[in-house]
């Protein structure tokens, strides 16, 4: 079990919603687009600060993203702000055709992804995300761990003038970005050295790959942690000497264990350097649970990453 | 692509000629084009072997009313901020929406014979960062409305006046995310969308009737809230009226009653002339129709 406490932590649409207003201050062709999401994507002030800038379509999901790609060819810069599995599922051929493919430069921001909404169910739950979007042409896929990355994601994503989907996590998590951090599309973070196997990480999970990390230090092991918040483009050069330099990768994520960061991996090194793996996340529809249960019924914690990362050696 | 200059400098001429000119004139001018349109639909498909024949020629009067008489646009420089937006929904009838783009100027009608070639940047659906001219990729049905819906707001946002004319198949209304669209403009009053329902009566398989139905068409549209027009769609002087109508308070449907395969009469409404490929004695006949 777990030994985290889920009430500890930092809410990460915080800071999304501070830095959107500040990014919003500097740049006037910043809009903001939900679906009857101002309350659930910390919209209040960005709507006090702007109220005209704010593009509420209700719930429509489709006409949501479709309007967003219209406002970029309008010359504005669209931040969407929406639950992401609906956002992801209900209207993914927009994302792919009015966003992707017709290369505006929208910013699509999946509010409490992954199993976030607990209780509430797999209707609710964005673990399907990553696999869809990973496999959409043009669109960089990334996953903050934390609100310091959330913000400098923010930022790039401004800058870069193309379409990309950010993962805002709900779930509480502890600060992990090292101090003035700049976010970089295609650079992972190596969070922490060791050449005895590794373990790549992103958003919730990253905390938990650190802590495991710890665990196996006691037992002799030394880990690799990296944080590979830009899941597409994906940090190439860093995890093939990951896989050049230890003995295997174990890769967490919140999202099922098809199409995701593992994938990723997995599909590089499978190619450049095969090395063990094994890929941990989501296995099927959650039962019924909070956030911190589900973490703990999937396996999703410190103690069993470290268990994996321990069997993975041993299988050598 | 680059812009031809050579067509640009036509188009200009032309443009400053049809405002200049009294309607007789104007109508005439029309004519000519649709007639230029419907024969450049008939050799870009014969050419490719592909193509959507029955919408583009329903589709025709409509766009060529557009860029011929109303849309505030300058093919020298497709990217000009303040242009009028216009969005073909129907993606799948590119050889019309092509043959208008190089009649206009936006590139040079020779490149109309690479239609679907290989690496060709005209592919069977419109590509903006391909072709100048083209505002969004379109292709899957039910997309140009929310994307216009999006310019439309957008221009309100900067507090400018250029205009958003989205041009949709009837059977594409079948899509739900045209009606959230439409719900969320008129929630808005986005004065400045014009939607154009290409009203044909006949999707791929069958007439909509007998598939979904549409109908009332014009009801639904006006408990939508949207202002409602509904005109001859092969009436040249019934487009240009309503299509340069001034922007009013609510946005604006305008139903463009057509005929499927218009213009070549063994095509008029026939089902299997949505994508069926004439051979080249039907585009010999056709063009002698035309003619």
């Amino acid at each position: 079990m777990s030994k985290q406490d889920s009430s500890i932590g930092f809410d990460c649409r915080v800071a999304f919603a501070e830095e959107l207003v500040s990014l919003a201050q500097a740049d006037p062709r910043i809009v903001a687009v939900c679906n009857d999401s101002v309350g659930s994507s910390n919209l209040v002030a960005f709507r006090n600060a702007f109220p005209g800038r704010l593009v509420n379509v209700g719930i429509a999901e489709q006409n949501m993203v479709g309007v967003a790609a219209g406002l970029a060819n309008g010359g504005l810069r669209p931040f969407v702000c929406a639950a992401s599995p609906f956002l992801t599922g209900r209207a993914l051929e927009q994302i792919k055709a009015d966003v992707a493919y017709s290369d505006f430069p929208v910013v699509l921001c999946g509010m409490s992804p992954g199993m976030a909404y607990g209780e509430l169910g797999p209707t609710h739950h964005s673990i399907e995300d990553l696999a869809w979007l990973r496999a959409i042409d043009a669109l960089a896929v990334i996953v903050p761990a934390d609100p310091a990355e959330t913000r400098a994601a923010m930022r790039w994503a401004v800058a870069a003038n193309r379409p990309c989907f950010l993962r805002i996590g709900r779930t509480k998590v502890p600060a992990v970005s090292p101090e003035g951090q700049v976010f970089e599309p295609g650079r992972a973070t190596v969070l922490r050295h060791g050449n005895d196997v590794t373990i790549v990480a992103i958003g919730t999970m990253v905390a938990r790959a650190l802590d495991a990390a710890q665990q196996l230090a006691q037992q002799g092991v030394e880990a690799r942690v990296i944080n590979a918040a830009s899941v597409k483009p994906l940090d190439e050069a860093t995890i093939l000497a990951a896989a050049r330099e230890t003995r295997g990768i174990v890769t967490v994520e919140e999202a099922v264990v098809q199409g995701g960061l593992g994938s990723a991996v997995a599909e590089l090194v499978s190619q450049q350097h095969p090395t063990r793996m094994r890929i941990l996340g989501v296995t099927g529809f959650a039962p019924t649970g909070s956030a911190s249960f589900l973490f703990d019924h999937f396996g999703l914690t410190a103690a069993n990453i470290a268990g994996r990362a321990h069997e993975l050696l041993r299988s050598h | 692509m680059v812009t031809d200059v050579l067509g640009l400098g036509e188009w200009r001429a032309r443009r400053d000629a049809f405002d200049a000119a009294a309607l007789a004139e104007k109508l005439s001018m029309l004519r000519t084009a649709s007639n230029w349109i419907r024969r450049s639909i008939l050799t870009t498909i014969e050419g490719a072997g592909l193509g959507h024949v029955g919408g583009d020629l329903s589709v025709t009067d409509i766009l060529v009313t557009l860029f011929e008489g109303v849309l505030r646009i300058n093919p020298a420089e497709p990217g000009w901020p303040l242009r009028d937006r216009f969005i073909l929904s129907k993606g799948h009838c590119a050889a019309a929406l092509y043959s208008v783009l190089a009649h206009s100027g936006y590139f040079s009608p020779e490149r109309l014979a690479h239609f679907a070639a290989p690496l060709s940047p005209l592919n069977g659906h419109p590509n903006r960062r391909k072709v100048p001219g083209v505002e969004t990729n379109t292709g899957p049905l039910g997309h140009g409305l929310p994307v216009g819906v999006g310019c439309a707001t957008a221009a309100r946002i900067c507090a400018e006046d250029w205009r958003t004319f989205v041009v949709l198949g009837d059977g594409e209304l079948q899509e739900g995310s045209n009606w959230e669209a439409a719900m969320y403009a008129s929630q808005c009053d986005l004065s400045h969308l014009t939607a154009v329902v290409d009203r044909n009566r006949l999707q791929q398989g069958a007439s909509t009737e007998d598939t979904n139905d549409l109908e009332p068409l014009a009801d639904k549209w006006r408990s939508f809230g949207w202002e409602t027009h509904v005109v001859d769609g092969h009436s040249h002087v019934e487009l240009l009226a309503v299509l340069s109508r001034a922007p009013g308070d609510r946005p604006r449907a305008v139903i463009a009653n057509t005929v499927k395969g218009k213009g070549v009469s063994f095509m008029e409404n026939g089902v299997e002339w949505h994508h069926k490929v004439p051979s080249a004695a039907q585009v010999e006949a056709a063009i002698k129709e035309l003619s």
